[in-house]
């Protein structure tokens, strides 16, 4: 029965990977960049969220919506300062911009918020005051958060994987991720196509924020790292630029780094994700369900 | 079918059938210089509302540089292109497209991952109205216009008789098929003028034959005009009506099929000087 308690957590703490690992994979297929600034997204959506809850009494899905709101716009502006003039530029400066850009929204933070931590409220509470299901006479113990969040996750794989493939927006983000040059030709805004993959992947960031911190209630400045590396690498792991991977990388990042948690080392996990991940990309370069891109010559 | 070419005012010259009307494209003293080097200069041409024209010219000649020049992923040194009589100096190359000027490349460039029905629906996305909101939570407008789409997409593909490959990923498409598609995308994105860039390259001559049967039927079903690059000289002498000769990046002669294969200008430029006996 701990066997199952710990895959659940760890299919929870996977969802909440997946769904940061989509704005990895998005950003990285279409604008092919690294917007290591997407982790510092997700601190302020969970940030806005803890404050329009906490300060402004607004209701838990108010704040939520707010968080989404709020951190789309953060998205489509840091592209359009930050990256949109780079589109030319050696991917090298791109990369240097979206660190840059990641310390600025954290020292931001830093400002506005002070480094003092905030405990995150609890949303995810029946009216009788549980916090969760009890099964099987309390042996197996399912937290809402848990519960909450793996639906989430496949809420928004569906909804996801509906756009990408059925709207004409998502045809234009798969065009523009195969060949901008002949999607412009075609009547493509591609400018627009790349601030809408933006938006989208920051709004996601914002839910992914305010999940994590319902699951691990410590607010700071520094929040969105950690998860945003990992997230990171879940994305190369399944496959960096496909949607299914990030969810497929994402999930078992989660349950790898649950597992190692409690059969070899708390200390060694973050150890043992990235030795997996080694041996991984070892065998299969381009990730789980990437594909391997031939160069033209 | 074939159209007597008559001069217009600007010195090229047009079909008889067109002059009543504006003409569709005119460039005047187009140029571009990469560093120096001058790769296109000084390059008039008018084109006919319906009219097939060829541009033709050695390897390196500058023809596809004009294509890029036309479609904007260049921005001219010099010179104006009039597209319908509006400048589009402005415009980008979205813009350019959306305002009538659709290509195919000398290279394939399809969305090898996307199917041949999503393929031609990418060269729709202007055309359809809807906006995110209606997509993702698939309001009325939505299902509207995907079926909208799905039906002049078949109907394009119908043209080429592609319907069954409607569903194949665009990748896996034969060669032929491949360039059949890449037709049908440009057209799909409702262009009165059709830029093709080496249509015939890789084709045997069954299929160059379709193809030349394909292009009047596109001229004649849409009435749109067409421009093409080709290498294949009996199709250019069979399909088009005024041709274009472009050396190092000058125009050489521009005329009638009968004009341009008697013209010593161009026989010099293909075959080298006459020694002098």
């Amino acid at each position: 029965m701990t066997f199952l308690n710990f895959l659940i957590s760890g299919i929870s703490l996977g969802s909440i990977y997946a769904i940061i690992a989509l704005g990895y994979t998005m950003v990285y297929g279409i604008a092919k960049m690294l917007n290591f600034a997407h982790g510092d997204v997700i601190m302020v959506g969970a940030y806005i969220c803890f404050y329009a809850v906490s300060r402004f009494d607004l209701p838990p899905l108010a704040g939520v919506i707010l968080a989404m709101l709020v951190c789309t716009v953060l998205g489509m502006v840091v592209e359009r300062l930050a990256y949109k003039p780079l589109r030319q530029a050696p991917s090298l400066a791109v990369l240097i911009t979206a660190i840059g850009v990641s310390y600025f929204l954290q020292n931001m933070a830093l400002l506005l918020w002070s480094s003092n931590p905030k405990v995150f409220p609890g949303f995810f509470v029946s009216a009788s005051g549980d916090t969760g299901v009890e099964l099987f006479g309390g042996e197996l113990k399912i937290s809402y958060v848990t519960l909450f969040t793996i639906l989430i996750c496949i809420v928004i794989m569906l909804a996801l994987t509906w756009f990408t493939g059925r709207t004409k927006m998502g045809k234009a983000m798969r065009a523009c991720s195969e060949d901008k040059g002949a999607a412009q030709l075609m009547g493509i805004n591609v400018d627009a196509t790349i601030s809408m993959t933006f938006a989208i992947g920051s709004g996601l960031a914002a839910i992914a924020g305010v999940l994590l911190c319902s699951a691990y209630p410590t607010l700071v400045p520094t929040t969105g790292s950690m998860p945003g590396i990992k997230a990171f690498t879940a994305a190369v792991f399944g496959g960096i630029g496909s949607i299914p991977g990030a969810f497929l990388g994402g999930l078992l990042l989660g349950i790898i780094e649950i597992f190692a948690k409690a059969y070899i080392s708390t200390q060694l996990s973050d150890a043992v994700v990235f030795a997996v991940l080694i041996i991984v990309l070892l065998v299969k370069p381009a990730g789980l369900l990437g594909k391997q891109i031939r160069e033209k010559v | 079918m074939f159209g007597k070419l008559v001069p217009v005012p600007s010195g090229s010259m047009i079909p008889d059938r067109d002059i009543d009307k504006k003409p569709i494209l005119e460039c005047i003293n187009l140029g571009i210089t990469f560093g120096g080097l001058k790769a296109v200069e000084d390059f008039n041409l008018t084109i006919g509302r319906t009219e097939i024209a060829g541009l033709i010219g050695p390897n390196g000649a500058g023809k596809t540089t004009v294509f890029n020049l036309l479609t904007k992923v260049y921005q001219p040194t010099t010179g104006t292109i009039l597209l319908g009589g509006k400048d589009t100096h402005s415009m980008n190359t979205m813009q350019v497209n959306r305002a009538g000027i659709a290509r195919t490349f000398q290279n394939i460039r399809l969305f090898q991952k996307l199917s041949v029905e999503d393929n031609v629906k990418v060269g729709m996305d202007a055309n359809m109205k809807y906006n995110m909101w209606s997509g993702i939570f698939r309001l009325p407008g939505y299902w509207h216009e995907e079926k909208t789409a799905h039906e002049r997409a078949m109907e394009l593909l119908s043209l080429f008789n592609m319907t069954d490959l409607a569903d194949v990923t665009a990748g896996s498409l034969p060669y032929g098929a491949q360039r059949r598609l890449e037709i049908v995308r440009a057209l799909a994105t409702n262009p009165s003028l059709l830029l093709l860039d080496e249509p015939a390259a890789g084709m045997n001559p069954s299929e160059t034959a379709e193809l030349m049967e394909n292009i009047r039927k596109i001229r004649d079903t849409f009435q749109i005009a067409v421009l093409l690059i080709e290498h294949d000289m009996n199709l250019v002498m069979n399909i088009c009506e005024g041709i274009c000769v472009l050396n190092f990046g000058r125009v050489i002669a521009k005329g009638s099929p009968e004009d341009i294969q008697s013209n010593p200008a161009v026989i010099e430029a293909y075959l080298g000087k006459k020694k002098e006996a």
